[in-house]
Formats: C-alpha cells, sequence, structure tokens
C-alpha cells in the first residue's frame, strides 16, 4: 500500500535534515505502528507524506498504490487515499463542521470522477458515522474544532476518517491529550474501520494506544531513520526499558 | 475661518452645472441651507483629517468621469424576496418600472411631490439629520446632496409593514451624476426593511436619513453593484429612540471608489445600532467606511462589524468612532475592523477611535489585517479540498460575522450567494 524508498527531507527554512533515508512498507490491511523518542522525525514523516508545506524532499520516494505521492498537491493526496489525522487539529472559526466534511467528500469524491452525495445522503451517513463515535448534532453544526475539548477534536478526526473512507491512514499522536476513555472511544473508532483494504500507520509515544489498536508491525525511529522493526513485543520493550537500550543496541 | 478662495472657487466650480430645485418653501430653505453649508466647508481635500486616506478629487470634479456599463449575467438580487420595488434609472424614478407605491402601514411618495406640499411630515427631517450628522464632522458631500437631490423617494412607516421596500438602482449611460435623497420615518412601535441594490449611476451621491421612533425597528441590506468604474459617495443619518433597533448592513463589490459614511444619533435609552459591512475588491478598487457612532442615551448597544477581502492592488479603509456622551452610561460599544489580503499588493488602512465621557461603559474594538492562515489551509486540502475552494471556505468564513448581522435568513443567503460567485469569479490563476 505504502512504500517509504530511501527518504530523506529537510526544513525548507533552515539547512537541517530531519529524515535520513527512511525506509518503510506498509501492506494492505495491516497495521503499522512507528514509535521513537521525541525529535526523531514522526510527525516530519506525516507531514511530509500528506503534502505540508515547508520541507524539501532531497532524495528518496514515497508511494500509494505504486503511484508516487510527493508529486500530488495534498488534496490529490487525500483523492488518493492517503488521511493524516492530525496531532494538532487545527481550528477554523466560521467554517461550519457539517459544512467543511460535505465540501471534503464531494471534493474527492469529484476527484475520483464519483457522482457527488446528495444533501440527505450526506446526512443519514454522518448520522450514523457520528453517533458510533458520541459526535452529537451539536459538534457538527459548530465551527471546525473551535471550542472543542482535546477528546472532541480526535474524535472529529476519526469521523473525518470515517466519512472519507480513506486507504492509508497516518495516526499523528492521535493519543495524546487524551484520558484513558477517550483513548479508548477513539481507537474503538479506528479499529471499526480496520479491513483488508485500508492500512494504518500509527505514530506515538506510548504503548497504552497499541493496547487498544494492536499492530501488525512496530518500528523504532530514531534520528530521521527507522532503527529497528520487530512484532507488537517491540512495542512492550519500550514501554518497560525505554528507548536507550534500544539506542545502545543499534548504535 | 473663512473659507481660502481656491477652495471656495473649486466648490463653485463642482456645483456650476447644478440648479437648487423648486420646492414648498420649507424645501428650499432646506436647500439653501445645505448649498450654504457646503460652500462654508467647501469640498474635501487630502488634508481634511477625515479624507486623508482616500482621495476625493473624482467625487470633486465638476462632471463625472464616467463608467462603462456593466453586463451581468446574474440574477437579479433579492430577486426571490416579496418586495415593493421603487426602481431608478440613472437616478430617474421610473414608475413604469417600479410597483405599486401603495401598501399597507407605509406611504411612499416620490421626493418631488412631498418637497412640494406645504404641510408635509418629511419638513422635520429633510436636511435636519444631516445638518445634525455635520458636527463634529464636515461631510460636505451630504450637505451637497440636500442643496441639490433631483430626485428620491419619502418614506413613513406607520406599523410593521409586510414587504421590504426595495430600491433598485439602474445604470444605463456611461456619465450619469446622479444624486438622490432619501427621507425615512419609522413611527412608534412600527417595523421597516429598506433594500438597496444597484450602482446607480458613473458617479452616485446618496442621502439617507432615517429617523427611528422609540420602539421602532428598522432593517437595511443594501449591495452596491458590481460596476468596475462607478465612483459612490453615501451618507445614512439615523436617530434612534428609546428602545428602538436600527441594523444596517452593506455589500460592496468592484466599484472605483465607494465611500460610505454612517452616522448614527443614538438618543433614547436601551436602543440598539448595528452596522456592518462586507466589501470585496480586485484591481482598481477604493472602499472606505467612515462610521460615527453617538451614544446619548442609558443602556444602549451600538456594533460596527466591517469586513473587506482585498487583492491585487485595491485598497480597504475604515474610520470608526464611537462617541460616548456624559450620562451615557451603561453603553455597549463594539468595533472591528479586519481586511484579509489575498495577496501582498493590498492595502488596509483604518483609524478607530474611541471618546468615552461616561464612566459605566464597556466598549471594545480591534482592527487586524492579514493573509489567509496557511495552518487551515494545509488542514482543507488535506481533506481533499482543491486549494481555490478551501481558499473561498476560509475567506467566506472571515466574512461571516459581516454577514450574520443581517437577520432575515433569505436575504442573507442571497447576499451570501453572491459572495461565493464573487470568489470563484475572483480566484488566483
Amino acid at each position: 500500500m505504502l512504500k517509504i524508498n530511501n527518504l530523506h527531507v529537510k526544513l525548507e527554512e533552515e539547512d537541517k535534515q530531519i529524515l535520513k533515508g527512511v525506509n518503510l512498507e506498509v501492506p494492505a490491511g495491516k497495521v503499522h505502528a512507528i514509535m521513537g523518542p521525541n525529535g526523531s522525525g514522526k510527525s516530519t514523516l506525516s507531514y511530509v507524506l500528506s503534502g505540508k508545506d515547508g520541507y524539501e524532499v532531497t532524495e528518496g520516494s514515497a508511494t500509494l498504490e505504486g503511484a508516487e505521492l510527493l508529486d500530488l498537491d495534498p488534496e490529490e493526496r487525500a483523492a488518493a487515499g492517503l488521511f493524516l489525522a492530525f496531532q494538532y487539529p487545527v481550528e477554523i472559526p466560521g467554517v461550519g463542521n457539517m459544512t467543511f466534511l460535505r465540501t471534503a467528500v464531494n471534493a474527492q469524491r469529484k476527484a475520483r470522477g464519483e457522482d457527488e452525495l446528495s444533501a440527505a445522503d450526506f446526512l443519514k451517513l454522518i448520522r450514523e458515522k457520528a453517533k458510533s463515535l458520541k459526535i452529537d448534532a451539536d459538534m457538527l453544526k459548530r465551527p471546525v474544532n473551535v471550542g472543542f475539548s482535546g477528546g472532541e477534536k480526535k474524535r472529529n478526526e476519526i469521523l473525518q476518517m470515517a466519512m472519507l473512507e480513506p486507504k492509508m491512514c497516518i495516526l499523528d499522536e492521535t493519543d495524546s491529550g487524551l484520558d484513558v476513555d477517550a483513548m479508548k472511544l477513539v481507537a474503538e473508532g479506528v479499529n471499526a474501520l480496520r479491513s483488508e483494504g485500508r492500512s494504518f500507520l500509527v505514530i506515538t509515544h506510548y504503548q497504552r494506544l497499541l493496547d487498544h489498536i494492536k499492530p501488525d508491525v512496530v518500528h523504532i525511529m530514531a534520528d530521521g531513520r527507522i532503527i529497528k522493526t520487530g512484532g507488537p513485543e517491540l512495542a512492550l520493550e519500550v514501554e518497560n526499558n525505554g528507548y536507550a537500550d534500544i539506542l545502545t543496541e543499534v548504535a | 475661518m473663512a473659507l481660502p478662495q481656491a477652495k471656495l472657487d473649486a466648490t463653485d466650480a463642482r456645483i456650476a452645472a447644478l440648479t437648487l430645485p423648486e420646492g414648498a418653501s420649507w424645501a428650499r430653505e432646506a436647500r439653501e441651507g445645505g448649498l450654504l453649508r457646503l460652500r462654508t466647508m467647501g469640498l474635501p481635500g487630502p488634508r481634511d483629517e477625515y479624507w486623508r486616506f482616500t482621495r476625493p478629487d473624482a467625487l470633486n470634479a465638476a462632471s463625472t468621469p464616467g463608467a462603462a456599463i456593466f453586463k451581468s449575467d446574474e440574477t437579479a438580487l433579492f430577486g426571490d424576496i416579496d418586495r415593493l420595488r421603487v426602481v431608478f434609472r440613472d437616478g430617474v424614478f421610473d414608475a413604469d418600472a417600479s410597483d405599486d407605491l401603495s401598501l399597507e402601514n407605509i406611504e411612499i411618495e416620490r421626493l418631488e411631490t412631498a418637497t412640494a406640499k406645504d404641510i408635509h411630515w418629511a419638513k422635520d427631517l429633510y436636511g435636519v439629520l444631516e445638518t445634525r450628522g455635520q458636527t463634529p464632522v464636515k461631510r460636505p458631500f451630504a450637505a451637497m446632496n440636500t442643496a441639490f437631490a433631483t430626485d428620491g423617494v419619502v418614506l413613513r412607516a406607520t406599523g410593521k409593514v409586510s414587504k421590504p421596500v426595495s430600491l433598485v438602482y439602474l445604470h444605463e449611460k456611461t456619465d450619469s451624476d446622479a444624486i438622490l435623497h432619501f427621507v425615512i420615518r419609522v413611527e412608534t412601535g412600527a417595523d421597516l426593511t429598506v433594500l438597496e441594490n444597484g450602482p446607480a449611476a458613473a458617479r452616485f451621491n446618496k442621502c439617507m436619513e432615517v429617523d427611528i421612533c422609540d420602539g421602532g425597528t428598522f432593517h437595511h441590506v443594501r449591495a452596491q453593484g458590481r460596476d468596475h468604474e462607478r465612483l459612490a459617495v453615501t451618507h445614512l443619518f439615523a436617530r434612534l429612540g428609546e428602545e428602538s433597533t436600527f441594523k444596517s448592513f452593506t455589500l460592496t463589490a468592484n466599484g472605483r471608489l465607494t465611500r460610505n459614511e454612517a452616522v448614527i444619533e443614538i438618543t433614547g435609552d436601551n436602543a440598539t445600532a448595528h452596522v456592518a459591512g462586507a466589501a470585496v475588491g480586485d484591481g482598481d478598487f477604493h472602499h472606505d467606511d467612515t462610521v460615527f457612532v453617538t451614544h446619548d442615551a442609558v443602556n444602549c448597544e451600538s456594533r460596527q462589524v466591517f469586513k473587506k477581502v482585498l487583492r491585487n492592488g485595491a485598497v480597504g479603509t475604515f474610520q470608526g468612532k464611537i462617541l460616548v456622551k456624559a450620562g451615557a452610561q451603561k453603553t455597549d460599544g463594539y468595533q472591528i475592523s479586519q481586511a484579509l489580503m489575498l495577496d501582498e499588493d493590498a492595502q488596509f488602512l483604518a483609524k478607530p477611535e474611541l471618546e468615552i465621557y461616561a464612566d459605566d461603559v464597556i466598549c471594545s474594538h480591534g482592527s487586524t489585517s492579514g493573509a489567509i492562515d496557511d495552518e487551515a489551509l494545509f488542514y482543507l486540502s488535506s481533506r481533499g479540498i482543491p486549494n481555490a475552494e478551501a481558499q473561498d471556505l476560509l475567506t467566506l468564513a472571515f466574512l461571516a460575522e459581516a454577514i450574520n448581522e443581517i437577520e432575515n435568513e433569505a436575504i442573507a443567503a442571497d447576499i451570501l450567494s453572491r459572495l461565493e460567485g464573487w470568489l470563484e469569479r475572483h480566484r488566483s490563476a
């Protein structure tokens, strides 16, 4: 599904190399997790894949189902099936959550040459999906993420994911700022979306989230590279011993 | 201090081709009074405090520079709204194009007819609110309007008027130079909505005097047409009685020069005055909102909400004042003026002013200028919304606070659709 090959990225504004040769492949239907200490480049990887400005790819490639991602605009990547659940979802005053979602869903359908959803069909769909994430009508009416609690913002990210039905979902520290109950709710939302044709890349600091969203493969990232790859037990090792052991071992 | 000879000469040159219209003696006196005020203050110049951001040259010129006729493919604004249409063609009332002027709870009369009568309610208002509004800030074009206005209507609402009175201004001659004057009286407890739509002329001078008696409600929504080359200077004078409501919204899209002045005087307790505007300009566009709200009563609320979207050399200016007189306690005044610059060539000049002589008041004001928020733009794009569409969405969100000032939902939706259309036509290449 997602294939990242020798990806090197530096910040545009300063001459600072963040990713130093990332290699990663997430097959269809699989959940991969990336863990790593602060500053290892996890969030940068998610931003570069989704097309945020400010980063320069100096070497390497990233493909989604064989198609080169890095040449596409952010909206084209989204239409191709990529989705990033933001670590810090952006507040957009003045744009209603519902309007935003309908515009997004229909823009993607249009880009893929599909018919736009009618207002009635859209409403039916969103009500159904919102219900399972415990998102009430008021949250749908309010401006995007404005005045939402941390948990509400993350649930709203998952709602967008559910509505847009992407093939490749990247979750950037979706557990940050969530209490245990909120994390469970979000994890349930994610698990409900797991399917054969959909892959996940879950970026997190802590093993906790991975108790709820069980990964197939765990990667450890440090200093702009994947330094170790293993099964779910790798996450437990991090939880028990921290990153220090792994870093020393690799060095 | 006497007016410098050069300024007096320029003023006389400006009005040389105009004549004081005939009328009853009170109307004649009012017009002569306007002429005297104009010749005492003279035309504005760049040294005048309230004309530093807007060059009045094209308005001062003896003849209009002219404006090409704009052909619109849009359906008529307010077309789906049940309204009573009063049509002016290049500043001349067109009875055939207008609806029947009789409607329950309102008297509608052409200015010419009203000012010919020896006894008329308009006597107490024509040029009267304009005169009150000349202190402390001079408004020469309003005085000129009182003197020389050639047409217009006077409206007197005596109860709840069932549908809006819609003033439709058609512009069909490239050199039309119209001066229209409107006098509106909303009697005690009456409720009136006035819509205005269209450019009116190549050069347009409009003055509207609105007197709202105790418990009266006046809603005003206007759109100034889409003509690119037209010039307009407009004045809206309002006097508010006790527990009255005044709400005015203006949409300005395009126009080489627009100066909209609103002079609002709150004289009765517990009154509400909102004045708002959304202006969008691309290229040869200069838009000026000059607002003066005076609180002279207790427990009143006023809001000024002005938003401008500018690109490609367009200029927006805002001069807004809240004056709270001594004794006007419990005043709640709010003022916001914001510009969204869609590129680096746009310009926004703002001068917020507060002058407060009462000690138990809340007055807040803010003014900002900025670009589209990159973070928000990326967030929308990352969800598959194409850049141009995402920009429009964020621009409309920026304008929303002003549009929300329109109470009638159908009218607000109509205004919103005009803005959507404008943004779509003016997307960056």
